[in-house]
């Protein structure tokens, strides 16, 4: 074990690191608006609408998230999509992640009681402000769990960015290791990196969520 | 523009390199099964020691990216002196990884079963063994398939982070095709045709399963 490489290494490490949050945050942030957007259209656009969203849904679910960020990174130009590889990979993520985040508001809305609806509606209330008032309030209480557990699922997607060059952790790493010849030490380090950072974010995650939650969702 | 003669003509050497896909899952599955329901005993003994390794078996294998432990386990063999082709790495990746979710698909299975059953077989005198065997087990493996079936489908799509260990599996392919066509779009969008069409199946028969298994 050769670990005095971290010690001269670290500073690209760390804006590797950096770059991984960048991403995440970015990737979910987008990408739970846009799974957002698609909960509320599978709801209440007209049927064909919804059918083309609900292709989109099954394509993006049952493709690897490498081979889409191959298809927009290498393929988009091709269409006229020129982007550089930071911007698709965050773009890809927020692609990648769309339609499990719109799964999730899809069943958090459902999960909301009908007679709460009819009663908005009985007291004359318009669909967006019921939209506004009832469903988001209510629905994403029920969707929280969920959301925070993707999103940590998200975290680690981020690594896979590497592959179209974007300069995250695992890309500074691999470069350390190609130039010092220490590829297990630097892997392994990597592994236990992430494996504390993926369980301090989902101890503040469920944190957060009991928080949030605490006086509506009854618990045992 | 779209050159829809190299998008069919790429699907030849992909549907080809798919056989190393489902290779690399299906066996992924396979041993991710056997080592899945041994965490899972470990996860319910009564043993403080093998309930704390299950845990952070667990723990780990779903904490650290999928990508970083193939290239963990991919350069760590050679160091600690097993020299085996990349296709083991990628397969043993593949099945520690998926034996961490599949121990808790089955916990959750095995929970998810009503007591009584148990009691019950044991009331009537079944040997706990017997009880394992004929009671519970028949019933969290029928309750577990559609989340097993789902558990496969993720590790189909994960089977294309192998190709960064050089196995010649579907995403692999394509990324050769599509160097030596210059036209990635038309290449990539045929791997991802093939990688939907696989899964399709794999989720009709996940809907069937669900289906049938429903009391």
């Amino acid at each position: 074990m050769e670990l005095s490489i971290f010690a001269h290494y670290w500073p690209m490490l760390l804006k590797g690191f950096g770059m991984t949050v960048l991403c995440w945050i970015l990737g979910t942030g987008f990408g739970m608006a846009l799974g957002l957007i698609i909960a509320l259209i599978q709801r209440y656009s007209i049927a064909p609408v919804r059918w083309l969203v609900q292709v989109y849904v099954e394509i993006i679910r049952g493709t690897p998230f490498l081979v889409q960020l191959f298809l927009l990174y290498y393929g988009g130009p091709m269409v006229g999509i020129r982007l550089d590889p930071l911007p698709a990979g965050i773009v890809g993520l927020t692609i990648y992640g769309s339609p499990y985040f719109a799964e999730i508001f899809r069943s958090a809305f459902r999960a909301v009681p009908t007679g709460q609806i009819e009663a908005a509606r009985a007291i004359g209330m318009s669909e967006p402000t019921i939209v506004q008032r009832i469903l988001l309030p209510v629905g994403l209480v029920s969707a929280l769990p969920a959301l925070v557990n993707f999103s940590i699922i998200l975290t680690k997607e981020t690594v896979i960015l590497s592959i179209i060059t974007v300069p995250e952790l695992l890309y500074q790493t691999q470069r350390m290791s190609t130039e010092t010849f220490r590829y297990l030490e630097a892997n392994l380090v990597l592994a236990l990196f992430f494996w504390v950072f993926v369980e301090i974010i989902s101890r503040i995650g469920r944190r957060f969520e009991r928080r949030i939650t605490h006086y509506l969702i009854e618990r045992p | 523009m779209f050159s829809s003669k190299i998008f069919l003509e790429s699907f030849e050497p992909l549907m080809w390199a798919a056989r190393y896909t489902l290779l690399v899952s299906g066996l992924g599955i396979a041993v991710g099964l056997v080592i899945g329901a041994l965490i899972c005993m470990a996860s319910m003994s009564k043993s403080g020691f093998l309930r704390g390794f299950a845990a952070v078996w667990v723990s780990y294998l779903r904490g650290v990216p999928m990508l970083v432990q193939l290239l963990v386990v991919y350069y760590l063999l050679p160091v600690i002196g097993i020299d085996v082709p990349a296709i083991v790495a990628a397969v043993g990746t593949t099945a520690i990884v998926a034996s961490a979710y599949i121990s808790e698909i089955w916990r959750g299975a095995i929970n998810a079963l009503p007591k009584g059953q148990a009691e019950a077989a044991v009331a009537i005198g079944m040997a706990p063994g017997d009880v394992w065997r004929r009671v519970v087990l028949p019933q969290a493996v029928s309750l577990s398939l559609p989340a097993l079936i789902n558990e496969l489908i993720l590790l189909v799509k994960a089977s294309s982070l192998v190709s960064v260990v050089g196995i010649m599996e579907i995403t692999r392919a394509s990324q050769a095709q599509a160097g030596s066509t210059f036209r990635p779009l038309e290449v990539y969008l045929a791997a991802a045709c093939v990688y939907l069409a696989i899964n399709l199946c794999l989720a009709a028969l996940g809907r069937y399963l669900e289906h049938r298994m429903a009391v």
